[in-house]
């Protein structure tokens, strides 16, 4: 789905390397790491919302178009949920609609999908009420919501539970695993939390100061893992 | 302290009675400040948006002449547009000084940079996030850009505020290029300052009160206005 060949990434030093990663259709992913490794800043160059400075970005097999109106097709083929939940001052219903509306669906297509996202996520009932009056989790169910509504081909969290209650990290991880497998969305999870990335990914990257120090299917990352800083990691010894 | 309370009742005489020649000063007053602020506020909210959303490291330059634009002494702006508009002036040909449009031109010189600065200001605080949040849900830059100005609509709505307060407080520029012609450019504060030179310090107050009246009116409508964005 999405490959990056020699992506380099620099600010004042060099933030990202990253010599090959490839993203494969209707997989789950969990990039993992410490904090400051480069794990968001991965997910916003996947997203296109920060530009590198070198290396090939490939989607679907196609290189990354120059032309802003084949770019903004491109980029709307994906969708990024921020590690902090913002969500615009309007109500629950318009905050979901706003990705159909941006894309131009008919209103009856929007009427149906919007009220089919609310019932999944256990919400409907708050459909009118203002977004800024929610809870932590139920912000974070519309943050998802939202950014699922126009079913993309790859769906982008960053720490998606962070500041959540077990209860909520549970619905929110029931969440993914369900949009994953009944619409074959492509997930691509960034998180600190070891445990999650193992109960929840089918394959896991491990980044260290802004290196992909391992990637591969989660049993082995966790269970056999090549690297030792990997192994620390998983295994919590890594001081960070 | 009973000059002020006469001119309370002064006040209050002007309004009951609907003085033909009070309500005339009153319109042109609003005619002028409100029409000031419509274009300061469609030329200030777009610029105060794209500087917002540009790295502050990239607008510095900008952002100090603004500052120091928002601090222009009224007399100074009035002096500057008289000059261009004055018959030897490069807009000389027109013939707008003294006339009601030229008190308009002043008065968006003064408040247009308010409502460029604190719409910036405000943009700045997270028109970022909202930008990138809109981008990664598919739109594109006008939407975007109009879900940053609705998402800080509080903040511009606040620089659209004091800027009308500025304006309609303000005296220097729309005597200099007004002129203070009775019937044709006489507004409230200029009707103020030419009764307090003739001493009719009653009928000044009177027209003090008046003033602040309207403003505390126009104030509450975009107050609420802001309360409603909430």
């Amino acid at each position: 789905m999405v490959e990056l060949t020699d992506i380099r990434k620099k600010y004042d030093k060099e933030v990202l390397k990253v010599d090959k990663l490839l993203f494969q259709k209707g997989l789950i992913y969990g990039i993992i790491g410490p904090s400051g490794a480069g794990k968001s800043t991965l997910l916003r160059i996947i997203n296109l919302l920060t530009p590198f400075n070198s290396g090939t970005y490939q989607f679907m097999g196609r290189p990354l178009p120059s032309n802003g109106q084949e770019r903004l097709k491109l980029q709307r083929k994906m969708a990024l949920v921020f590690q902090k939940t913002l969500l615009f001052k309007d109500s629950v219903w318009n905050n979901v609609a706003y990705g159909l509306k941006a894309r131009g669906f008919s209103r009856s297509e929007i009427t149906q999908r919007v009220g089919e996202l609310l019932e999944q996520v256990g919400l409907q009932e708050l459909a009118f009420r203002r977004a800024d009056t929610l809870s932590g989790g139920e912000a974070q169910r519309i943050a998802i919501a939202r950014a699922v509504a126009f079913e993309p081909h790859l769906l982008l969290l960053d720490e998606p539970t962070a500041n959540l209650d077990p209860g909520n990290i549970e619905l929110i991880e029931k969440m993914i695993r369900q949009l994953n497998r009944t619409k074959s969305i492509t997930v691509v999870m960034v998180t600190h939390n070891v445990f999650q990335a193992h109960r929840i990914a089918q394959e896991v990257i491990f980044i260290h100061e802004g290196r992909i120090v391992e990637s591969g299917p989660t049993e082995q990352i966790f269970e056999e893992p090549l690297d030792p800083r990997t192994k620390a990691f998983v295994e919590g010894r890594m001081i960070y | 302290m009973s000059r002020l309370l006469e001119g309370f009742v002064e006040a209050f005489q002007l309004i009951i009675a609907l003085d033909p020649a009070l309500l005339q000063i009153v319109f042109l007053s609003l005619r002028v400040s409100i029409l000031a602020i419509i274009i300061s506020t469609l030329l200030g909210v777009p610029l105060g948006t794209l500087l917002g959303l540009k790295p502050e490291r990239k607008t510095r330059f900008v952002n100090k002449i603004i500052f120091t634009f928002m601090g222009m002494p009224p007399v100074v702006a009035g002096l500057v547009i008289y000059l261009f508009l004055s018959r030897q002036g490069p807009l000389g040909v027109l013939g707008l000084l003294y006339t009601p449009t030229a008190m308009i031109i002043a008065q968006v010189f003064l408040s247009f940079p308010i409502v460029t600065g604190l719409t910036m200001v405000g943009i700045r605080a997270k028109g970022s996030e909202v930008e990138e949040i809109a981008r990664s849900l598919g739109a594109g830059s006008a939407l975007a850009a109009w879900t940053v100005v609705r998402e800080s609509r509080i903040a511009i709505l606040g620089a659209i505020i004091t800027g009308f307060s500025r304006v309609v407080a303000e005296v220097g520029a729309v005597m200099i290029v007004g002129g203070n012609i009775a019937g044709h450019t006489r507004v409230m504060t200029t009707a103020i300052v030419l009764e307090t030179r003739r001493g009719n310090f009653e009928l000044a107050i009177g027209l003090g009160i008046v003033l602040l009246m309207l403003s505390f009116i126009v104030n509450s409508v975009l107050y609420n206005i802001q309360r409603g964005g909430e």
